[in-house]
Parts: structure tokens; C-alpha cells; sequence
């Protein structure tokens, strides 16, 4: 397939938009804080849009749409049950404690409470997973580039990854989160038109479904009933959603990747910091109309005999990929025009994705480890000059790791792998950070420390042992995904044990230090004051409720 | 007042870069009506490029009238 020269002119406004943002902001971006933190004035909507389309990397499109192609409807509990209640806790429990503190980061707080060793240990884990996270997001982004358009894998990733470059080192944090906005619009209005099309052509949501249970003769269109056992399409059972994905790795990912926090982080004050995730909550259950329903649209409608597979086993047969979905589903229906609006919508997706990875990252090497314990003491220029380097050097690692990434089979599985490494146990350090005052600086370290080794072993474990897996994910029948889940809670199950135990056998940390980070010990500004419909809590109840009537229609 | 107060809105921006869009986007659709492909696509009949090249250009033009830069008074 190839694009006409109206689809071309539409991806170069885009470039020439995006850049054009990042050269118009550099101005603004002059202190450390602008740089860094957006000068901590963003309205709540700018900063929930852009907490959420930080978090709409390719892999979040293309990747979830093929997984809804492979699993079924049961890809949607990533966006539901494995975001809605953590992105809710976010706003009413944790954003007021990172807030409060004043820290421009996770491992910012980390210090905070914890202390240096604390802080090192999240820093380099957090710089490790960001430019992996990064890599793996550019290599989906051109391999479907070059399945479908023909375009060579290295000039998608050269030229993207430079772009964003540019616009990132010129307007810091600002100018990402301005194009993550415009990013986030174009996602939406150039994959929206998929699952209309979709529906129209299947006759509708009872159409479609018909002709998925005609095809597969198995329940691709139920969330919860084929997980009583471990016989469905993704070979789960709803044990290893509710507490692997519901609870460690979402409330995890939400609540401590620097990559999405730092957005809210960046709002003008606390009550928009806490109506930010809430906001992003709102549109995060829509998603899946976008995501996950055309890949259940591609397992209706695609011809038969173009029969989707794994990455490795299409690059050997010359196929189709599962990731490849999306696109596919995009030449099915648009021309010229709408075909490079979609296109666009995907180059967009993948460079929200990797200007959060890098905007990060280049915040927390530069106050969490070169600040920390390189050069403490220089010129804020100096610093914002370094958060500068490090963005482009973020994007040269993350190059790298794209070309290394190329040689792992399923880019998903690997991305929860790297989820339960980190941030795992590293919420289990958080909560009992923030929610209890007698967890030690020692307990936290060690803790945190015990989470991330545990996990890892118990991946190399079944890697080496496959019979493991029916320890690890309690089931010789669990497949990848299952073993994931199941190895996040086990890693935070050591981590809060280890740090429970330790912080009982040290010393007990002064209240007066724990001010303002603690639970009990930080004044929390009421909203009593406020009426309803300005509450943040009446917002995050009005969510709950919408997440709740989901899970029953689609029960 | 300082100079961060003065920034243009990104709603601007995006409201621009969806005019730009939908004109694109309406004037192909309306080029593929008079000039039909010989293997059109699925649904084709729908002529999806003309309405959605009109939404873009409506919610283009409404951002840019909401916030465009006024004087301050």
C-alpha cells in the first residue's frame, strides 16, 4: 500500500505542527521548573489529557489491538479493572502526598522519605525501564510501518525519534505536554472512524459477535464469565486480573511511573493535580472503542485467510503480525485523505509515547542521579542545560534498545515482564510510604530492593524451567500473561513483606521528619468548602459508577 | 504581568491544525466522488472522507473562534 501525496501533506503539517510547538515554547522554558515541571501551571484538563496520552504509546494502540485480535475482549481489562481504580486512587489518595512534598519526581520522594539509597535504586530502575519502554514503543511503531506502507525501519525511527527530540530539548516538559494534547486529538479523530465503519459493516455489536463466535467457536466477547478458569483465550484466571493487573500493576504503573505522574505533577495547584487522573479516567474507559473494538472488528471482518500471528512467526512466514490490526483495519476503510489522518493518528500515538518516556527520563537523571550525586551544587541553567543533553541522549539509548528489541517474539509480553521487575514492588514501597508512618528508611530500601531481585528471579526461574510456571502463576495451563500478572503480585508481596519486617527490627523515623510525606502527618486541604459538583471525590464516584455498570454489560 | 501569562492555547493550535485537516481530508473525498477508483473500498458508499472532512473543519473553526488571542482589557 502507499500513501498519495494528499495522506503526505497531511503527516508533514503534522511534523512541521509539532516542531512548531516545541520552537514557539522554547522561550518559555528558561528555569529549571519550566523545564522540567511546565512551570507547575497546567489547567487540570491540559494535564489530564496529557497523563493519559503519555500513557497512548504505539504499543497502547497498535499493541492492544492486536491483543484484542489474539485475546478477545478480555484485552479490555487493561483499560478498565488495570487502570480506572488505580488512576482514581491517584487523584484522591496519592496526588496530594506528592504534591504537598513539593518533589519533581518519584524518586524525588523516594529521598524524601527513604532517603539517597532509596532514591538511587528507583532512579536507575525508572532510567532503565524508560528507554527500554521507550525502544520497544519505536520498533512497533516501524516494523508496522514497514509491514504496511513499505516505508525502512530506520528512517521511521530516525526521523520520528529526531523530531521528538527537537521539540522535547526545546520546550522541556511544556512543549510535550502541549503536542501530547494535539497528539491525543488526532488519536481519537484518526482511529474513531474505524470502529464506526466496523459496526456499520458487522451489522452492529450482536453482528460482530455473531461472526467471531461463527469463526472461533470460543468466547472472544466476555469480560468476566471465561475467566472462572484458566480455559479462555488468554489462559487467566480472573485471580491473576484482579490482583496481578487490578491491583499491583496498575496501582503501580498509575500511581508510581514517573512517566504518567510527572504530568499531574505539573498542574497548577493541588486540586487540579487531584482532578487530573479523574479527567484521564474518564477518557481511559473510552479507549477501548478505539483499541480494543477494532481488533475484535479485525477478528469479524478480516478475510479469513489473512490470519493474524505472533511477530515472530509472521517476520518467518512473510504474514501478518497481530499488532498489524489496526492498520489493516485502516487500508479496509479509508482513502486517500482519512488514510494519512490515520496514519498520522499512529506516528502521533508513538510520539506521545516516547516524549513522556523521554521528558522523564531526562528529569530524573538530571535531579535524581546527576543532581544527586554528581554535581550537587550548580547554576540552574546549568541544570536545565543538562535535562536538555540528557533528552537527546535518552532517545540514542532508546534508539539503541529499539534495535535490540528486535529480536524478542511478542513486545507485549516483554513490556509486563519489565512491569513486574519495577514497578511492582516499587508501589509496595510507595503505598506504605505515604500511608504509614512507621515504615523506616531501612525497611523501604530493602524492601524495594528484595521486590525487584525477587521478581527477576522468578522470571529467569520459569525461563529456564518452564515446568515453574505452575508454581509461579498457580497452573501449568497459565500462559504468559497469567505468569506476569501473578509474578507482579509476588514480587509486591516480598516487598512489603521484607519492608514490614525491617521496619519493625529499625529504628523508628521522627514524625517531625515525615511532615507533609506521610499519611496522618500532612495537612490535606478539605474540599468540604466546595460545592458537590466541584469535588474531586463527586468526579471519581461519577467514574466508579460508569466503570462498574461497564463490567456488567459486558459481564 | 509575566510573560508565561501570554502564551497562545494549545486548543488553538489544534484548532488550526483541524481546519488544515478537515479541508484536506473533505477536498479528497469530494476529488474520489467525482473520480471513482476502480476497486473502491469497503463501504466506499458511505463517502466517510466528506462528512468527517466537514466535522474536522467544524470543531476546527470552533476552537479557533473560542480561543483565539483577544486584547486584554
Amino acid at each position: 500500500m502507499t500513501l498519495g501525496s494528499v495522506d503526505l501533506a497531511i503527516i508533514a503539517v503534522y511534523f512541521l505542527y509539532v516542531l512548531g510547538i516545541g520552537y514557539y515554547l522554547k522561550r518559555f522554558a528558561k528555569s529549571g521548573e519550566d523545564f522540567f515541571l511546565a512551570g507547575r501551571e497546567m489547567t487540570a484538563w491540559i494535564a489530564g489529557l496529557s497523563f493519559l496520552a503519555a500513557n497512548l504509546g504505539s504499543l497502547e494502540l497498535m499493541g492492544w489491538a492486536g491483543n484484542a485480535y489474539r485475546y478477545g475482549i478480555l484485552a479490555t481489562h487493561w483499560y478498565w479493572v488495570g487502570a480506572i481504580p488505580a488512576m482514581l486512587f491517584l487523584g484522591i489518595v496519592m496526588m496530594p502526598f506528592y504534591y504537598i512534598s513539593k518533589t519533581h519526581s518519584v524518586p524525588g520522594y523516594l529521598q524524601l522519605r527513604y532517603g539517597e539509597p532509596a532514591r538511587a535504586l528507583g532512579a536507575v530502575s525508572f532510567g532503565f525501564m524508560t528507554v527500554l519502554m521507550s525502544g520497544i514503543n519505536m520498533y512497533a511503531m516501524a516494523k508496522v510501518m514497514q509491514v504496511i506502507l513499505g516505508w525502512n525501519m530506520d528512517l521511521s525511527i530516525w526521523v520520528s525519534s529526531l523530531t521528538v527530540v527537537i521539540y522535547v530539548a526545546l520546550g522541556g516538559l511544556r512543549s510535550a505536554i502541549f503536542n501530547e494534547v494535539l497528539q491525543f486529538m488526532l488519536i481519537w479523530l484518526g482511529a474513531l472512524l474505524i470502529p464506526i465503519l466496523g459496526l456499520i459493516e458487522a451489522g452492529g455489536w450482536s453482528g460482530m459477535v455473531a461472526r467471531i463466535t461463527m469463526r472461533l467457536h470460543a468466547d472472544y466477547t466476555h469480560l468476566w464469565a471465561p475467566m472462572a478458569t484458566f480455559d479462555n483465550p488468554m489462559g487467566i484466571h480472573w485471580t491473576g486480573i484482579v490482583l496481578g493487573l487490578g491491583w499491583v500493576i496498575s496501582f503501580g504503573y498509575w500511581n508510581t511511573d514517573f512517566l504518567v505522574v510527572q504530568r499531574v505533577l505539573a498542574a497548577k495547584d493541588l486540586r487540579s493535580a487531584k482532578l487530573a487522573p479523574i479527567i484521564g479516567s474518564a477518557f481511559k474507559m473510552a479507549v477501548p472503542f478505539i483499541v480494543i473494538l477494532p481488533g475484535l472488528l479485525g477478528l469479524a471482518l478480516l478475510p479469513a485467510d489473512l490470519h493474524l500471528t505472533t511477530a515472530k512467526i509472521a517476520d518467518a512466514t512473510g504474514g501478518h503480525s497481530y499488532d498489524e490490526v489496526l492498520p489493516l483495519m485502516m487500508v479496509r476503510y479509508f482513502g486517500p485523505g482519512l488514510l494519512g489522518l490515520g496514519i498520522t493518528a499512529l506516528i502521533a500515538g508513538f510520539m506521545s509515547g516516547m516524549a513522556g518516556n523521554v521528558s522523564a527520563f531526562a528529569t530524573v537523571w538530571t535531579y535524581d542521579i546527576y543532581r544527586a550525586f554528581m554535581r550537587k551544587t550548580a547554576p540552574d541553567e546549568h541544570y536545565v542545560s543538562m535535562g536538555r543533553w540528557c533528552t537527546v541522549l535518552g532517545v540514542l539509548v532508546s534508539i539503541g534498545a529499539a534495535y535490540l528489541v528486535r529480536y524478542f517474539g511478542s513486545i507485549m509480553d516483554y513490556v509486563q515482564a519489565l512491569f513486574s521487575f519495577f514497578i511492582a514492588p516499587l508501589f509496595g514501597t510507595i503505598l506504605l510510604g505515604m500511608l504509614w508512618k512507621r515504615c523506616t528508611k531501612q525497611g523501604g530500601f530493602w524492601g524495594l530492593l528484595a521486590g525487584t531481585a525477587s521478581s527477576i528471579a522468578l522470571f529467569l526461574w520459569v525461563k529456564f524451567d518452564p515446568s515453574a510456571i505452575s508454581i509461579v502463576a498457580l497452573s501449568h495451563k497459565a500462559l504468559d500473561q497469567a505468569e506476569n500478572m501473578y509474578r507482579a503480585l509476588w514480587s509486591w508481596l516480598i516487598c512489603v513483606g521484607v519492608t514490614v519486617v525491617v521496619s519493625y527490627l529499625t529504628k523508628p523515623t521522627p514524625e517531625k521528619e515525615l511532615e507533609g510525606l506521610v499519611y496522618g502527618l500532612t495537612a490535606v486541604p478539605s474540599e468540604g468548602h466546595l460545592p458537590l459538583y466541584k469535588r474531586t471525590i463527586f468526579w471519581a464516584a461519577v467514574v466508579a459508577v460508569v466503570f462498574l455498570v461497564l463490567q456488567w454489560i459486558f459481564w | 504581568m509575566s510573560e508565561k501569562k501570554h502564551f497562545l492555547s494549545i486548543w488553538l493550535f489544534i484548532g488550526s491544525l483541524l481546519l488544515v485537516y478537515g479541508l484536506l481530508i473533505l477536498g479528497s473525498g469530494i476529488y474520489v466522488l467525482s473520480h471513482p477508483p476502480q476497486h473502491p473500498l469497503v463501504l466506499a458508499k458511505l463517502n466517510a472522507p466528506i462528512w468527517w472532512g466537514a466535522l474536522l473543519i467544524v470543531l476546527g473553526v470552533t476552537y479557533i473562534l473560542i480561543f483565539r488571542p483577544r486584547r486584554e482589557k
